[in-house]
């Protein structure tokens, strides 16, 4: 669709934006960049079910308009901010908290960080100039209008280096917090750079404050994985339940690379999670999975894009929904296999568990090849709990809510499973747990 | 893997380049002026002497689609086509008034012998040897209606049809002679509102088949219609409307062909299927329009809406496509499941080649209570061509107990073309049940297990179960196509990917 959709809403974000472009860091090249993405968002507006890719995602309908954009955090939004990271830590992680949109040095740990680990705010390597690091954090698609909105808007983020060879021990955790007084956008942009021979953990948690309102998270992420190297990726997004969570994340992998990520939705009114993986070298590896458990009116949106550029490269996705009440559940994912890349494997199982009648479920798995000597393959599936399975546990006593919650846990297992450290597996168990303790 | 030798060599065999019914058929026509207006619109309808409310719908649906823009979603490219320098009426000039087939002007009918569709009420076709020892069964019998450029030029067996109650004619005709059942029934499962080549032909139509199965009866024989674009620069639009009342049953095959030409054709037709409660519609096709040549020149656009509707309990349509021809094929046979405990089928061979772009597949939307329906596709593709298979699962809130099976492997042959699998499961009631499957080995490991135990390869059992699937519907198909459609089918799986 190419109708240039000009709302009351539109004219009042570019005007926000005329307002707020000089105070954005960035100079020079990175603000024509900014002004670019916007013009590129302005041309297709909140993108409608009219496009292909957002045919089950309708931001016009489910979002309406971009909030105004966050102020910096106060004093007392970065206390509200502390106690909320604090009951989210994950143990011996560093952190790296985002407050509204801003870093958050205080909430952060970055004294005696390790060795080969640099971690610095965005709006530092803007404003410091930083040609190369600004540019490679603002490669993105500007034909997806919400990351060309992302990229216009993004007020901060951080900026993470491991250098060759160097192989981390503590995980990095990355937390989203919003403070919560008024109903605002943050735009965020982060970028996490590893070099050859390298291995790192990053975990990511979008959450609020306590009492936050109605909010909107526009998150960022670009990461580039050299030669031979490994990150281990989990993200969690726990949002209040009528906070909006648009992010993406664009990933590049070297030869040897392998790239896990695993994600869980279980908080958020609409979210919308956009990966774009590309394996750029050969012999690399992508185990890309998720879990969306999600109940009231939530909308989950998962959509990935793998693109396998090169030959002997291998991908695997696993996905799993439960929907409860009257939610809706989003999974699309697109496997391309380029002309040169033969020798792919790839793999995709999306599956959809509905709890209620009123519980939506929509799989898009699809597949573009062009390549004839590949191993595709895609299935998805979706259904209700097997009656059999409850009755016969109910038959040995088992009360019905902890039967579901039994035959729950068993069907997002097998992608938690995929998690490669013990600790953050551990999380993921126990944020399912409680979502299924909520319910019964 | 790659593709098997056996398979690269079955494929090239039908190949653009081997296309066998490119000839033209030198006749002189009868045709309407060139381009589209309101009165191109009255002159397809005065020609087909048509009552007045035939008319203003045709002409709603010629206003509404003025204001329409022409869809893009699909993965085909084409340049864009001038809907003023086409044809929209062509029809080979008639000698006099017919009363008989005989009386048919003998270019007809040969062009038809040519491409191995006698309009003579014979009994068998060519080729096929009767049972040995038995006796020519009725079942053999095929009734024709042959649709040349915009008309019916022949429809066969049409008295040993009526004795059974079954209609079956041109549907202009058919406008004139059961004005009530075209009126209760056209556009009630394709609107004229549907998308923009369905409210086109709705407009433009010029002829097309139409079938009315009274309750309780089984249709006597095969129906089929073979349309044939012969015409230079002519559109065909042809409309079928195929209803199957309370517990009937017919079986309806298709067959197409055109000319080798070095421009484009566009063949945009609609297929409405209607069952009722108890009722059984099994559709084929073999869609074998000029692909262009080698190197991509020429061939027909093939925009076509066709859709089932089981309106009844317990009702059942089936469709089977075989494709191999067009340049361009952009159509998704579907099944709207509306009755309780209806079923919908749909088996679909795309076999592309040269620079042929398949855009294909089905949609299968679940309304009622227990409705079932299984897909079953594979596309191959060779040369430089595009293969994709896009599909609509789709169950309602109150389709309680729906069932969905999808299976559907492409094949590539050569690193010059693309399959592509684009699948919508879209479920809006907990007790659906859909799977989706795109690998071979999952189609039941029960079945396969037992022959593999008994000795057949995992290859070979793949294969039989797929052939179980598609060959009782297959058989169904006229000899000439079934031949050619059993070869096809016997392609390995082998090195098919999702």
């Amino acid at each position: 669709m190419n109708v240039v959709a000009k709302t009351e809403t539109g004219r009042a974000l570019g005007d926000a934006f005329a307002v707020v472009r000089d105070r954005l860091p960035g100079k020079g090249k990175i603000a024509d960049q900014r002004r670019a993405a916007f013009e590129a968002y302005e041309r297709a507006g909140l993108p409608h079910r009219r496009i292909e890719d957002w045919k089950y995602t309708d931001l016009r309908v489910l979002m309406r308009e971009v909030l105004p954009l966050a102020p910096a955090p106060d004093v007392a939004a970065l206390s509200r901010a502390a106690a909320a990271v604090k009951a989210h830590g994950i143990d011996d992680a560093v952190r790296l908290v985002l407050v509204d949109g801003a870093f958050a040095p205080d909430l952060s740990d970055l004294g005696k960080l390790e060795k080969g680990l640099s971690i610095r705010a965005l709006r530092e390597v803007l404003d410091g100039g930083d040609g190369a690091l600004s540019e490679q954090a603002f490669t993105s698609d500007t034909t997806n209008p919400m990351i060309a909105l992302n990229s216009a808007m993004a007020t901060d983020g951080v900026v993470i280096e491991v250098a060759n060879g160097t192989v981390l021990g503590k995980p990095l955790h990355v937390v989203h917090v919003a403070s919560g007084a008024a109903p605002v956008a943050m735009f965020t942009r982060s970028l996490l750079r590893l070099g050859r021979d390298t291995g790192a953990t990053l975990v990511e948690s979008y959450l609020a404050a306590e009492g936050a309102k109605a909010y909107q998270a526009h998150d960022g992420l670009v990461v580039a994985i050299g030669d031979n190297a490994r990150l281990d990726h989990v993200r969690f997004v726990e949002d209040t339940v009528d906070a909006f969570n648009i992010s993406s994340a664009t990933v590049t992998l070297g030869a040897h690379a392998h790239f896990n990520t695993f994600g869980m939705t279980t908080g958020g009114h609409v979210s919308r999670y956009e990966l774009t993986v590309a394996c750029a070298g050969e012999h690399s590896k992508v185990e890309t999975n998720g879990v969306n458990l999600i109940n009231g009116k939530q909308h989950a949106d998962t959509t990935l894009f793998m693109d396998h550029a090169v030959p002997n490269c291998a991908s695997r996705e696993i996905f799993r929904a439960v929907v409860d009440d009257r939610a809706h559940s989003v999974f699309q994912g697109r496997i391309i296999v380029r002309p040169d890349a033969q020798k792919t494997d790839a793999k995709m199982m999306t599956r959809a568990l509905l709890l209620s009648d009123d519980a939506e479920a929509d799989n898009k798995p699809e597949l573009e090849i062009f390549a004839d000597d590949v191993t595709c393959g895609h299935g998805a599936t979706t259904g209700a709990l097997d009656e059999s399975l409850l009755f016969y546990m109910r038959a040995r006593g088992l009360p019905e809510k902890e039967a579901q919650a039994l035959l729950i846990q068993a069907f997002v297992g097998e992608a938690i499973e995929t998690i490669a450290s013990d600790a953050l597996r551990e999380v993921a168990i126990a944020t399912a747990r409680r979502w299924l303790e909520a319910r019964a | 893997m790659p593709a098997v030798q056996e398979t690269v060599e079955r494929v090239r065999r039908i190949d653009v380049d081997q296309y066998r019914y490119g000839f033209e058929t030198v006749i002189e026509s009868d045709k309407a002026p060139k381009g589209l207006s309101e009165d191109t619109v009255r002159f397809i309808s005065a020609k087909k002497d048509e009552p007045a409310w035939m008319l203003e719908w045709r002409l709603e649906a010629f206003r509404r689609w003025l204001t329409m823009t022409e869809p893009t979603w699909a993965r085909v490219n084409y340049p864009k086509i001038d809907y003023q320098d086409l044809y929209y009426y062509a029809a080979p000039k008639p000698k006099k008034t017919l009363s008989s087939i005989d009386e048919i002007d003998p270019v007809i009918l040969k062009t038809y012998e040519k491409l191995g569709i006698p309009l003579r009420e014979v009994a068998i076709l060519e080729g096929v040897e009767p049972p040995a020892g038995g006796e020519q069964t009725p079942s053999r019998k095929i009734a024709v209606d042959a649709v040349f450029d915009s008309v019916s030029v022949a429809t066969t067996f049409k008295a040993e049809l009526k004795k059974a109650g079954v209609i079956f004619m041109p549907i202009s005709e058919a406008i004139r002679e059961h004005p009530e059942l075209v009126q209760k029934y056209l556009g009630t499962v394709v609107p004229t509102s549907d998308n923009y080549f369905a409210t086109l032909n709705s407009a433009v139509f010029s002829d097309g088949s139409f079938v009315y199965v009274p309750p309780g009866v089984r249709c006597p024989m095969e129906l089929s219609t073979y349309f044939r674009i012969n015409e230079r620069n002519t559109g065909q639009f042809e409309r079928t409307l195929i209803i199957a009342d309370k517990g009937s049953y017919v079986s309806y095959l298709e067959g197409c062909t055109a000319p080798q030409r070095d421009e484009n054709q566009l063949h945009a037709a609609v297929v409405e299927l209607v069952a009722l409660d108890d009722a059984e519609i099994k559709y084929s096709t073999v869609q074998n329009w000029y692909p262009g040549n080698s190197e991509g020149k020429g061939g027909i656009y093939n925009f076509v809406t066709k859709r089932g509707d089981c309106r009844g309990r317990n009702s059942k349509i089936s469709w089977t496509q075989v494709e191999t021809g067009s340049a361009i094929t952009w159509k998704y046979p579907s099944c709207i499941l509306r009755g309780d405990n209806s079923s919908g089928e749909f088996y679909s061979i795309a076999i592309s080649n040269g620079f042929q772009q398949v855009d294909s597949g089905t949609k299968m939307i679940h309304l009622g209570k227990n409705t079932s329906s299984r897909i079953i596709s594979k596309g191959i593709a060779a040369g430089k061509s595009q293969n994709t298979y896009r599909g609509l699962v789709s169950a309602h809130r109150k389709a309680t107990g729906a069932r969905n099976y999808t299976a559907c492997d492409s094949l590539l042959i050569g690193d010059k073309c693309g399959a592509h699998t684009v699948p919508y499961v879209e479920a809006k009631n907990s007790s659906a049940t859909f799977e989706h499957e795109a690998t071979t080995s999952k189609i039941s490991e029960d079945v396969l297990f037992y022959c593999i135990q008994r000795g057949l390869s995992q290859e070979e059992a793949v294969g039989l179960v797929v052939n179980g699937f598609v060959k009782d519907v297959l058989q169904q198909l006229p000899m000439e196509f079934a031949v050619e459609a059993q070869k096809l089918i016997s392609i390995s799986l082998e090195g098919s990917v999702g």
